[in-house]
């Protein structure tokens, strides 16, 4: 694993997402009530719609779009929808947002 | 024909006439008289009339079409004023009217203390619309009630008052609340419960004196000394049965006009019935005896043989929230025994009462699921010595343990009564639903389960779903989304009456079901709390959809729209030059929209902190084309340009623009001004239209022009521009109070059962206009703010932007 510092967790709101753009298309940067957090691919499967934009509740997030939600966890839709997001290994360190950036690289590398 | 005459359209005369005429249609020319100037009503149901959850016009029983397909001749607002027997007429103010048979239903009058001070001004009665009506002109928000009397009535009444927002205090001389209905510890704790809902109670309150000032009601005062201050006080401590004009025509009277099992009085040609008769010594107050008695009277008048037989009643508090169950004898006694079970941190009491291997009486608070069960069991004298050990826990844990929530329902036996008011058991209404009544407006239309005091609707729906299986839906009050049972009316009627002012006190206090709620509950939450509350309450960005967190519109390949306000759809050559030269920087498509603006599409987020600077350096703000809010006021060119303008349709527009921008409401809000009925601003399909006219201007509300097509109706005619914008005003913040969180106006105006409650509210009384306005124009100081002025700043430009950028970094 290679982990890469992407920002402070205070740049997020709490209950709310940030994006960091990739290589792989945007990644979005979410922090639940209470203050974990989850990186995601920003991009709906149903319609390509920005997950970072978002309400969360829970550890889940609503796409603005169309209401589809996702498991911030999985990344798994919820519901009757049927649908996966990629999710990226996330950390919090002395209050810094470390991201694994291998699986990025690797999934660039493919 | 024979002829009869029936003096009082009440609820017992009113069922008795139902019952004549479906035994014996076209058999008796009936004359009707009553005191009010109006026919029968369901008097238990003015307490949600009271509270505002219902109006008038849905609690009518029998109207003018009633009365007219029976050939009933209606005399009412006509007092009588005596009966000559010997000559078998009844004397009305109008005239005399003879009788075979007659029938006496004059019901009761509210017992009034007669404590010094009793006839000012201000001082009054519950029992009939009119003491309604009064009771709902004096209620303003902030102004003070005092009610004597802690018996059902006096409660409901109280807890009206205050849904009106009313200071209450209810003074009570017994040491408890509904002392004839409940036992000490259920009294504690729907005085606990009216508490914590603001209403203040004294109970063991003596009261002296009533305190005025020229002629006007200033204060209630207890024989202890204290002053409690009020502007309305409401006395609810009992009524007594009318029986003047009956003892005046000599008939036999104790307390009430007496009668026999066959409702006959002591002359074989007057019937009596309802709360003006005594029976075998008992007088009666409830609805259920009084439905059987209507049932005997009829089938007197037809010449069937008939008995009424006094039964057990048990009664429900109308307070939403407060459930309570009572019925039987729960009085303590030699040989009585009692099964308590209580649950503190849910509020919930359950107490029966046996006597023997019986259960007479039983008390509950909290929980009253059961209710009806263990009434079956007091009514039936069950021998209950088998189950005694899980008794207390009802019919479900009755052999086998079963926790389906239908389980209890699906025990009732064919005969247990599910409607109290009406008689109507199980079996009816199973019955009734096997012959095709598959819905809960079926099954009342059919049967009359749930039609009266409403309280047995829940379970009517039980007896519909356990009969229909999957093939019922719950039509109404569904709640608000999965994390919660409760539906928007209540969640924001309870936001109010507790006070809750954030979105943690609301879940907790109304025991949401997830930790912090979902996509479509947060947004309705943060809605209401800042409507309720707009000093007190944190908009909470994290709670908005993300067109109004961004405030921008997104578009479907998540860059976003930004639409500047053109006030009545006027722009100048300096702002298009703005425009034009911000579509070219940030490479917008234009659109021109049907709301008279400038559309610019296909902005990315991190430029919309950009593009707004460079819009407002040109003078222009947001447009809110994003919000539920006031988007545009669409005008004609009015007097200024058009031959055939009648006033200045496009200044006024301009006007409630500048007056209504910025306002949060339940959904968005449309409006145009035109400048005469040609109409070119197409103001009769909007949320809130004027019509310019040469005598002033129409105002009407409730259009729609999207997925449903609806024209607006008027909801007043105006001389002046200013009465046009303090209207409107109103009417919006009677909107933003009041309608459901995603309810266009014309959803919400269905709702309330149409206009007339709306009208009068914002045109007819003045004062509660001019309360609206002070309400609307509090929140207007805190939300009236121009968002892309707030957020164009580094700080949004920064937190707006990609936290990092990867693609930069070489790859590994």
């Amino acid at each position: 694993m290679s982990w890469i510092d992407i920002g402070a967790l205070d740049d997020i709101p709490v209950q709310g997402a940030r994006v960091i753009k990739t290589k792989m298309g945007c990644v979005a940067v979410f922090r639940t009530a209470d203050d974990a957090v989850f990186a995601l691919s920003d991009r709906c499967p149903h319609k390509g719609g920005p997950l970072s934009e978002g309400i969360v509740h829970g550890h889940k997030v609503t796409c603005p779009l169309h209401n589809w939600v996702f498991s911030l966890e999985t990344g798994e839709a919820q519901g009757a929808d049927e649908g996966q997001v990629p999710t990226y290994d996330l950390r919090v360190e002395s209050g810094r947002l470390l991201i694994d950036a291998s699986k990025l690289a690797a999934q660039s590398a493919a | 024909m024979q002829k009869l005459v029936v003096i009082g359209a009440g609820m017992a005369s009113g069922r008795m006439l139902e019952h004549l005429f479906e035994a014996a249609p076209g058999a008796w020319d009936v004359t009707l008289f009553n005191a009010e100037p109006r026919g029968n009503y369901n008097r238990i149901m003015l307490s949600p009339v009271l509270s505002g959850e219902k109006s008038y016009a849905e609690i009518v029983t029998h109207d003018e079409a009633w009365y007219d397909t029976h050939g009933v001749t209606c005399r009412f607002g006509e007092k009588v004023v005596g009966i000559d027997r010997d000559r078998k007429v009844v004397i009305g103010e109008q005239g005399e009217v003879a009788y075979d048979k007659l029938v006496i239903a004059t019901g009761s009058n509210p017992f009034i203390i007669p404590l010094p001070g009793h006839d000012l001004d201000g001082v009054i009665a519950y029992r009939d619309l009119d003491d309604t009506n009064r009771m709902i002109e004096a209620a303003r928000p902030g102004a003070r009630a005092v009610v004597i009397g802690g018996g059902l009535l006096g409660l409901e009444a109280a807890a009206g008052l205050r849904l009106r927002g009313m200071d209450v205090t209810v003074v009570h001389i017994m040491g408890h609340l509904m002392e004839r209905q409940l036992d000490e510890a259920a009294g504690y704790l729907l005085r606990r419960a009216l508490t914590d809902r603001g209403i203040e109670v004294c109970c063991s309150a003596n009261s002296k004196e009533i305190l005025g000032e020229d002629g006007k009601l200033r204060a209630l005062k207890l024989d202890d000394g204290t002053e409690l201050p009020c502007d309305l006080l409401v006395m609810a401590v009992g009524i007594r049965p009318s029986v003047a004009l009956a003892k005046e025509a000599g008939l036999e009277t104790g307390r009430g006009i007496q009668v026999d099992a066959q409702m006959l009085t002591s002359d074989p040609d007057i019937l009596s019935l309802g709360e003006c008769v005594e029976f075998d010594g008992q007088i009666f107050g409830l609805v259920a005896p009084l439905y059987d008695q209507a049932k005997v009277a009829a089938q007197t008048l037809t010449g069937e043989a008939s008995e009424y037989i006094p039964r057990e009643v048990s009664t429900k508090l109308k307070v939403t929230g407060c459930d309570l169950f009572s019925a039987g004898d729960f009085a303590e006694g030699e040989g009585r025994e009692d099964i308590v079970f209580r649950d503190p941190a849910r509020g919930v009491y359950k107490r029966l009462v046996l006597e023997g291997d019986r259960v007479i009486g039983a008390v509950m608070y909290g929980d009253v699921a059961d209710g009806n069960w263990f009434y079956g069991l007091i009514k039936g004298g069950t021998d209950i010595s088998e189950m005694r050990e899980t008794l207390i826990f009802g019919p479900a844990f009755q052999g086998g343990a079963s926790v389906d929530p239908m389980a209890a329902v699906a025990a009732l036996p064919a005969d247990a009564e599910i409607c109290g008011c009406n008689g109507v058991c199980k079996g009816q209404i199973v019955a009734a639903i096997e012959a095709g009544a598959t819905s809960l407006d079926a099954i009342k239309a059919t049967t009359k389960a749930s039609a009266s005091c409403g309280t047995c609707s829940g379970l009517v729906e039980q007896v519909l779903a356990v009969t229909l299986g999957d093939d019922f839906v719950l039509p109404t009050a569904k709640p608000i989304c999965a994390c919660t049972d409760h539906p928007h009316e209540d969640v924001r009627r309870l936001i109010k009456a507790k006070e809750l002012k954030s979105q943690p006190a609301v879940m907790q206090e109304l025991g949401w079901k997830t930790p912090n709620g979902c996509h479509v509950c947060r947004p309705a939450l943060n809605y209401y709390l800042l409507a309720d509350w707009p000093l007190e309450y944190q908009d909470d960005p994290q709670s908005r959809f993300v067109n109004e967190r961004n405030h921008a519109n997104i578009q479907k390949d998540g860059t976003y729209s930004v639409m500047p306000r053109m006030w009545g759809g006027m722009t100048t050559p300096e702002e298009l030059l703005a425009i034009a030269e911000a579509a070219k920087k940030y490479d917008a498509t234009v659109k021109v929209t049907g709301g008279q603006r400038i559309d610019l599409l296909g902005i990315k987020k991190e430029d919309l902190p950009h593009i707004w600077a460079d819009l407002n350096a040109a003078g222009m703000v947001s447009g809110h084309a994003y919000t539920k809010g006031l988007r545009t006021v669409k005008t004609c060119v009015g007097t200024d340009w058009c031959r055939f303008g009648t006033q200045d349709s496009t200044g006024l527009g301009i006007k409630l623009e500048k007056r209504l921008w910025g306002s949060w409401t339940p959904h968005k809000f449309k409006m145009a001004v035109t400048g005469c009925p040609r109409n070119c601003a197409e103001a009769t399909c909007k949320d809130l239209g004027v019509v310019c006219v040469d005598s002033g201007f129409e105002i009407s509300v409730g259009g729609a022009a999207g997925m449903e097509l609806k024209e607006t109706e008027p909801l007043a005619k105006v001389a002046t521009e200013q009465e046009v914008i303090d209207i409107s005003v109103a009417f919006l913040q009677l909107y933003r109070e009041s309608a459901n969180y995603l309810d266009r106006p014309y959803k919400w105006i269905a709702k309330t059962g149409g206009l007339e409650w709306i009208i009068a509210q914002v045109v007819d009384d003045l004062e509660n206009r001019a309360a609206l306005i002070e309400r609307f124009d509090i929140s207007q100081s805190v939300y009236q703010k121009d968002p892309w002025a707030e957020r164009a700043t580094p700080h949004y430009e920064r937190a707006w932007s990609p936290l990092a950028d990867l693609t930069k970094e070489a790859a590994e």
